[in-house]
């Protein structure tokens, strides 16, 4: 079925195999399931913003504070991370421990990087009195993007700790698993993206 | 299961082209709206198209989400989490335009 399958079972008994095997989908379907239940938080989130993006009470516009410029960079540094981390999963399935860790510490690069920007453009928008407390616009707009900001910083810290483990621990019956979920967690975050910079970033401009 | 289905399908040719794509259709979207060459219904026509194919590109491509790993039972969840995700959110605006309208006549 796979080349994993056929590489381990060249040099392991069949019958662990077949356990480590189910227990690895088991865990990444108990995963995507956690996944699932996300984007119904994040659902919720996009239609309080939608909700409330006419509430401006005075204040600022969405058309007047984003600045697209600016939010395609975002986009693209969490877009080649995404795609970065997808090399590192290759690298683990052909068993190149060192190039996992390089893809990974790539990935955190551009990950951290997207959180740096984002916290100058909330720091930015709080500085000119343009904080979350403003309008029910922006408070809505602060929790949304917020809390996808804050989902890539805790996979930031998720990389890190998988970083330490690969170092420590290697590339184990253990360590896969976790950097499978990581991938799906990561690869989430970025289409949650697609729909931040859609209808929130771009919509808002029109 | 998933685990081997998911990841025999990745390969570097699929993760470049999910890039690529990925790029192509997000590059279209702020061109259009940053150029403003589209009427206002054009332009939210494109960043909607714009936006679901490149959620399925990296669905399928970055995820290998697909009928069969787990006897299909991922892509039943993500169908089941749709439905709910359409419920909500359609149905907030649903209900809050029509208050919305409701307070203004009123």
């Amino acid at each position: 079925m796979s080349t994993e399958t056929l590489n381990n079972s060249s040099h392991h008994p069949v019958e662990h195999e077949e356990e480590h095997h189910d227990a690895t989908g088991t865990k990444l379907f108990g995963f995507w399931v956690y996944l699932m239940s996300d984007l119904v938080i994040f659902g919720s989130l996009f239609a309080t913003y939608a909700v409330l993006m006419k509430g401006t009470a005075g204040g600022p516009t969405a058309a007047e504070i984003f600045e697209l410029p600016f939010v395609l960079v975002e986009t693209f540094l969490l877009l080649f991370s995404s795609f970065t981390f997808g090399m590192g999963v290759l690298a683990m399935n052909a068993e190149r421990l060192g190039q996992v860790k390089a893809w990974l510490a790539i990935t955190f690069l551009l990950g951290a990087a997207f959180v740096g920007m984002e916290i100058y453009e909330f720091q930015h928008l709080i500085h000119e009195g343009f904080g979350p407390d403003r309008s029910a616009f922006l408070s809505s707009f602060f929790t949304l993007v917020g809390t996808h900001g804050l989902h890539v910083t805790f996979g930031l810290i998720w990389i890190l700790v998988m970083l330490v483990q690969l170092s420590t621990k290697g590339l184990t019956a253990m360590t896969r698993p976790r950097i499978l979920c990581l991938s799906l967690f990561w690869h989430f975050l970025d289409i949650v993206w697609i729909c931040v910079f859609s209808f929130v970033y771009l919509m808002g401009v029109l | 299961m998933s685990a081997s289905s998911t990841n025999a399908h990745g390969s570097v040719k699929s993760y470049v082209t999910g890039l690529v794509l990925s790029l192509i259709l997000t590059i279209i979207p702020f061109a259009v709206v940053m150029s403003g060459a589209l009427s206002v219904l054009a332009t939210v026509v494109v960043v909607v198209v714009t936006a679901v194919l490149q959620i399925l590109v990296q669905l399928g491509m970055f995820m290998h989400m697909n009928t069969k790993a787990d006897e299909g039972w991922n892509m039943m969840s993500f169908v089941f989490t749709l439905t709910i995700l359409v419920l909500v959110v359609g149905g907030s605006l649903w209900i809050m335009q029509h208050l919305h309208l409701n307070m203004m006549i009123g």
